[in-house]
């Protein structure tokens, strides 16, 4: 059976940046970022970071992320929980997620349709996972109970894959759209993802982007990615959040929001990292479209406008 | 326990990627019936090098010494045999200062499993527990005939280590791009590891330091640590030892031990 439980803050704890954040542009939160932005004080935007990198005792890491928390919309992303996985959830990992919510109060909560840990071993990246009946029901057991855990819901994100599964029964779009039916669980959308996955599995991202249940889309990801070659000496796109988003990326990002309305949109750049300036330049070309758009966001945003 | 009908795909998916002489699982495959064999590569290039990544994260200075491309050969062999247990990569590599004293390529630098041990409790105390340090002045008040049975409660963060080698020396020498000078490594160093704040303190132990606070921080008596201290160094100073300690930040509180 799928729980549903609405975002419940702690009474003692109150919301500070109520969600919805509606649609402002954020970084990914880099502790070597932190001098300059706590030079430039408070501003619009968010910061997103992943979970597992303050899930110490104590000590800098989380100095730094009360610190940014003081002024700022948090977006909590972990990419460890192994929701695709055949293996029941960490409980301890489940437990550990849990208490940073409950600690820094995100708007917005989210995590891969993907798996990490299979037996005793952590591989430290996002495997795939073919597309059925079984995995299905899996991966919304496995949200069910980390909806319990948190008390909101969380956002699953689309994954970007080199391989496919022969025993693949169902399309991603469908797969996901099932997901967020049968668990009310909320979609992240990384562009980047759905660019790199189209070309290295040879369709087009704009169908896609067409089947994808943009309705229930409540933050995006924008990235970088790197160039291979295939077996057949064919294009294959890496992940690799190491640089700029491309222009075709931009190109699609402008369509979804001009469908689905503006919404928050993160910057994702996660090795070469960059200075500040240049990651700040990237969420503002984002932001600009974003306010492009703003008169078509939802109804509660429409007066702002 | 074997996986439900329908949920194989990881067991199948996951033993080639740490092991290269194993070939591309079956079940997976490209677009319109391409070949797998580069796109899986990916996933295995993936998890090696980033693992190899987090293990450097851990051993910057193991990594500054030994050089790159040195170290990234001896973490993959280490990655190979031993990936993660957990997904908080940080507690990653306990066992790499145990690899590395047993690496053949490594024998040169007997000292060096040592240098690992003191940057892996470098890195378990910069994620401690928060905690407020003992303050001197509770100390001072304690009467003199109740030192011998007083117990002091670490730090989180407080770690002590030994080595029969300079490695405390050769540890700072290799963080924060120091400047490089010679450096005696066959003199036995010890060192205390603290974080009374937010920024971890390394310090050298001085003689019999090490047996006195290896006790204090296991919960063991005043008296019988300092006695077992002056056995180990009858260059021994109790009251030096103890301002250092306290100074250092490695307590948090102070108790009566149990007189029996």
């Amino acid at each position: 059976m799928s729980t549903v439980i609405n975002s419940i803050p702690p009474a003692a704890m109150p919301l500070r940046f109520a969600p919805p954040i509606g649609g402002v542009a954020g970084t990914s939160f880099k502790p070597e970022h932190l001098p300059a932005i706590l030079d430039g004080g408070a501003r619009r935007g968010f910061f997103e970071v992943h979970a597992e990198n303050y899930m110490g005792a104590g000590g800098p890491p989380h100095r730094a992320l009360e610190a940014i928390r003081r002024d700022h919309p948090l977006s909590l992303h972990g990419v460890c929980m192994s929701i695709g996985g055949p293996r029941p959830l960490d409980k301890a990992h489940l437990a550990r997620f849990r208490a940073l919510v409950a600690r820094y109060q995100p708007a917005l909560v989210s995590e891969h349709l993907a798996w990490s840990t299979h037996e005793t071993s952590f591989f430290n990246d996002l495997l795939p996972l073919p597309y059925t009946e079984a995995t299905l029901a899996c991966v919304c057991d496995h949200i069910d109970q980390v909806q319990e855990a948190i008390r909101r819901p969380l956002l699953l994100e689309n994954p970007s894959t080199y391989v496919a599964f022969r025993e693949s029964s169902m399309r991603e779009t469908d797969f996901i759209r099932a997901v967020a039916e049968r668990t009310g669980c909320g979609l992240l959308l990384d562009v980047n993802n759905v660019f790199v996955s189209a070309t290295n599995h040879g369709y087009a991202a704009l169908d896609y982007l067409r089947d994808f249940p943009l309705a229930q889309v409540e933050e995006i990801h924008l990235a970088g990615h790197a160039e291979q070659a295939d077996d057949e000496g064919d294009l294959l796109l890496i992940d690799s959040h190491d640089g700029p988003v491309v222009d075709a990326v931009w190109k699609l990002y402008e369509i979804v929001i001009s469908r689905r309305g503006a919404v928050p949109t993160l910057i994702e750049w996660d090795s070469k990292i960059p200075d500040w300036p240049v990651l700040q330049a990237e969420a503002a070309a984002a932001q600009a479209i974003l306010d492009r758009h703003q008169s078509a966001a939802p109804a509660g945003d429409r007066h702002a406008a | 326990m074997p996986p439900e009908p329908g949920l194989s795909f990881a067991a199948a998916f996951a033993p080639a990627l740490l092991d290269p002489a194993r070939s591309t699982p079956d079940g997976v495959t490209g677009p319109n019936g391409k070949a797998a064999g580069r796109r899986y590569d990916v996933y295995r290039n993936n998890v090696t090098v980033s693992l190899i990544d987090a293990l450097a994260a851990v051993y910057p200075a193991v990594q500054r010494i030994t050089g790159t491309e040195f170290f990234r050969a001896m973490a993959r062999f280490h990655v190979r045999s031993n990936p993660p247990a957990s997904p908080l990569l940080f507690e990653y590599g306990r066992d790499f200062p145990a690899f590395i004293a047993q690496y053949e390529h490594a024998q040169a630098m007997p000292w060096l499993s040592d240098v690992a041990r003191i940057e892996r409790a470098w890195l378990d105390a910069y994620h401690a527990a928060d905690a407020a340090p003992l303050p001197p002045t509770q100390l001072s008040a304690v009467p003199p005939d109740r030192l011998a049975d007083l117990v002091f409660i670490p730090h989180p963060a407080a770690r002590c280590l030994r080595s029969d080698y300079a490695a405390v020396t050769i540890f700072a020498a290799n963080r924060d791009n120091a400047q490089a000078s010679r450096i005696d490594a066959s003199r036995p160093e010890d060192a205390l590891i603290t974080r009374p704040e937010f920024d971890v303190a390394l310090r050298h132990l001085p003689p019999g330091g090490a047996v006195f606070a290896e006790h204090l921080l296991s919960g063991r008596p005043l008296g019988e640590a300092a006695a077992l201290a002056l056995q180990a160094s009858d260059e021994f100073d109790i009251a030096a030892n103890i301002a250092g300690l306290v100074d250092a930040g490695a307590f948090t509180s102070i108790a009566d031990g149990d007189p029996s």
